[in-house]
């Protein structure tokens, strides 16, 4: 082991000292606090940059690196993994992170106490899920993400968030007691909690145990399809998105990806055979119905994220329960692009906001509950010029992005999708794979009809004032809104990336003898006892 | 033995999901509640039933898997417990703050129209 392999550590070691060294820090030192929470994120940016070039770069056999936590050999302890899919995760949450964290620069960051140190124990626990190997401790990293998440949703304290937020705790809090049922039911069928060693030993299980493995599963399935929002798991999702504050609904985004990350990870690597798949499918495909059908309900512009998120999480779904690796290589592009999109568009809802509602009178109540002395700077004095063009074209950018119309990378997902449900490897093209396209294509059209209305209502329909923006609000939505057109531009070499990625995740013979074959550092005594 | 355990979690989980079902926010929360003491008394349970087992092996003698129960649903249980109650106790602190700020407790945070 080099000092390389311990760069796996990193992602999940750098938030948890940050938080640590910010949480008995007072909002006196809020410049500080900023300073050190964004250089957290810009450390785990490159981290999550190496990682990818890592494992792309054959410097671990089959791109797979492990770590062993306190030096224990797999299965016997808690190892950690960085694969390409991994990588990849971890790279587009650093990214997120820095766009959310700036724009809470100027004045969501500064009005809670311990906005920053949730933060980074927020992130801490997405990329701890994203890189763990072991189902308790998958758990443990989940708890800790969602903990973050509903201290972090209440974040500038008023009665919306708090309706929203008892929904949203309680639902998690069943979610997660679905989550150790499923846990200690596959833990007693195998005897194992390490991934592949499941794998390895599912493959072989007596047919008794297998089906105890399969509830078990079932279980676990549903507590992260609560998480990703699968219809009818999902009711939580558009209220909670609309009530969070935007850098918090920005993060949020992230989270249901989780959902589906761990879904597409263990169900690769425990049922190659394609067990559940068609739950999956189906369940998608009526989960991008319900979204679909929730965009157009709505006019509040929260809620039309939160359903644009609803229909993404059932997109990926679907993809996944269909089956076919170059689906989801597709998929995980959708998976990036989206995700961008959507966050995107949840941090210009606040800025779009302003024109119907100036002012802040939302912060009275939060300064009035934390006693914070030090008024957070109203965005004034240092305005962008031309405000209302910045807005219009930004919310067209994420429109096309969400909708999957050209030239955005939204129509680069769909359009590779298509591609790959059209030239399946046996030559007959299924009744599915019709269905699903019909879907996904109308779902576009739904989404780009409720933004075009949403946009018309809001940027012709009324005599608008420009509302004043901080430079530091404006520059992560254009942030995000790059990085997509980066993702068209770039097509070709991501594509390729995510292929590769795809094809690991699809072959878990290599994720056990990787996993199980690791050796353990031999210890200095042994060393030095040796020949 | 095991029969009784199995009907007695069963009990207890019920008895949870019909409280978790109900409109106040302290049912609720006691539904959650009762919820996770059904799932942590299941993952002890799903280390087998023992009795007159150690999990531990005592110093100097060598192993003997049979004469040891499995101690790995015991830590495990350990984790459930205090994370459980970390976010049990969580939810009762939002409870009190929406109890003060909408003035109702029931789950919707309004009074239903009779």
């Amino acid at each position: 082991m080099t000092a390389l392999d311990q760069l796996i550590l990193m992602p999940v070691l750098l938030p948890l000292l940050c938080g640590a060294v910010l949480a008995p820090l007072t909002q006196g030192w809020h410049r500080l606090k900023f300073a050190l929470a964004y250089a957290s994120v810009l450390g785990m940016l490159a981290t999550a940059l190496v990682l990818v070039a890592m494992t792309d770069g054959g410097y671990w056999q089959d791109g797979i690196g492990v770590y062993l936590a306190a030096n224990w050999a797999a299965p016997f302890g808690i190892a950690l993994v960085a694969d390409r899919l991994a990588a990849l995760m971890l790279l587009l949450t650093a990214l997120l992170a820095l766009a959310a964290l700036h724009f809470a620069m100027q004045r969501w960051g500064r009005i809670g106490v311990h906005f920053h140190t949730l933060f980074q124990f927020l992130l801490m626990g997405i990329n701890g899920a994203f890189l763990t190997h072991d189902l308790f401790n998958l758990f443990v990293f989940f708890e800790v993400m969602l903990a973050s998440s509903y201290g972090l949703l209440l974040h500038g304290y008023n009665a919306e968030r708090l309706r929203a937020g008892m929904q949203y705790i309680a639902v998690n809090l069943a979610a997660s007691l679905l989550f150790l049922l499923g846990t200690a039911l596959i833990y007693a069928a195998t005897g194992t909690l390490n991934m592949a060693d499941l794998a390895a030993r599912i493959a072989t299980l007596p047919a008794f145990d297998l089906g105890l493995v399969q509830i078990g599963a079932g279980v676990l399935a549903l507590a992260f399809l609560i998480k990703s929002a699968m219809w009818p798991l999902g009711f939580w999702l558009p209220t909670t998105y609309a009530a969070a504050s935007p850098p918090v609904a920005a993060m949020l985004v992230l989270m249901t990806k989780v959902g589906t990350y761990a879904i597409l990870r263990l169900w690769l690597l425990w049922f190659p055979a394609g067990w559940g798949h068609d739950a999956l499918l189906w369940g998608g495909a009526a989960t991008i119905l319900f979204g679909a059908a929730g965009m157009l309900s709505t006019d509040s512009a929260g809620r039309m994220a939160g359903y644009g998120a609803t229909v993404s999480s059932g997109t990926l779904l679907a993809v996944i329960g269909y089956g076919q690796p170059s689906l989801v290589t597709a998929g995980l592009y959708y998976l990036v692009g989206s995700t961008l999109a959507i966050a995107a568009f949840l941090l210009l809802v606040e800025l779009i906001d302003r024109i119907r509602t100036p002012g802040a009178a939302i912060l009275a109540v939060t300064m009035e509950a934390y006693a914070v002395e030090d008024k957070p700077d109203e965005p004034l004095g240092q305005g962008v010029p031309a405000a209302l063009a910045f807005l219009a074209l930004s919310f067209a950018g994420c429109a096309l992005m969400i909708a999957g119309l050209p030239p955005l990378s939204g129509f680069v997902a769909k359009f590779g999708m298509f591609h790959a449900l059209l030239n399946p490897a046996g030559g007959n093209i299924p009744g599915a794979a019709w269905a699903l396209m019909a879907l996904v294509l109308g779902s576009g059209l739904v989404a780009a009809m409720a933004m075009l209305r949403f946009g018309v209502r809001t940027f012709w329909a009324t005599k608008a004032a420009p509302p004043r923006l901080h430079r530091s609000e404006v520059a992560p939505v254009l942030f995000l809104l790059a990085l997509s057109g980066v993702m068209t531009i770039e097509a070709g070499p991501i594509f390729g990336y995510l292929g590769r990625a795809s094809d690991g995740i699809h072959r878990p013979a290599d994720y056990i003898g990787r996993v199980l074959g690791h050796p353990a550092v031999p210890s200095a005594s042994s060393v030095a006892e040796g020949p | 033995m095991e029969a009784v355990i199995a009907i007695a979690i069963g009990i207890v989980f019920a008895a949870g999901i019909w409280l978790v079902l109900r409109p106040r926010s302290f049912q609720v929360l006691a539904g959650l509640m009762l919820m996770s003491y059904a799932v942590n008394l299941f993952i002890f349970a799903m280390g087998r039933l023992w009795v007159d087992k150690a999990p531990l092996t005592p110093a100097g003698t060598p192993p003997d898997p049979a004469a040891l129960a499995d101690p790995l649903p015991q830590a495990l249980v350990l984790t459930a417990i205090v994370i459980g109650f970390a976010t049990t106790a969580l939810y009762l602190v939002v409870m009190i703050g929406a109890r003060g700020l909408t003035g109702t407790d029931h789950v919707d945070g309004r009074e239903p129209e009779p």
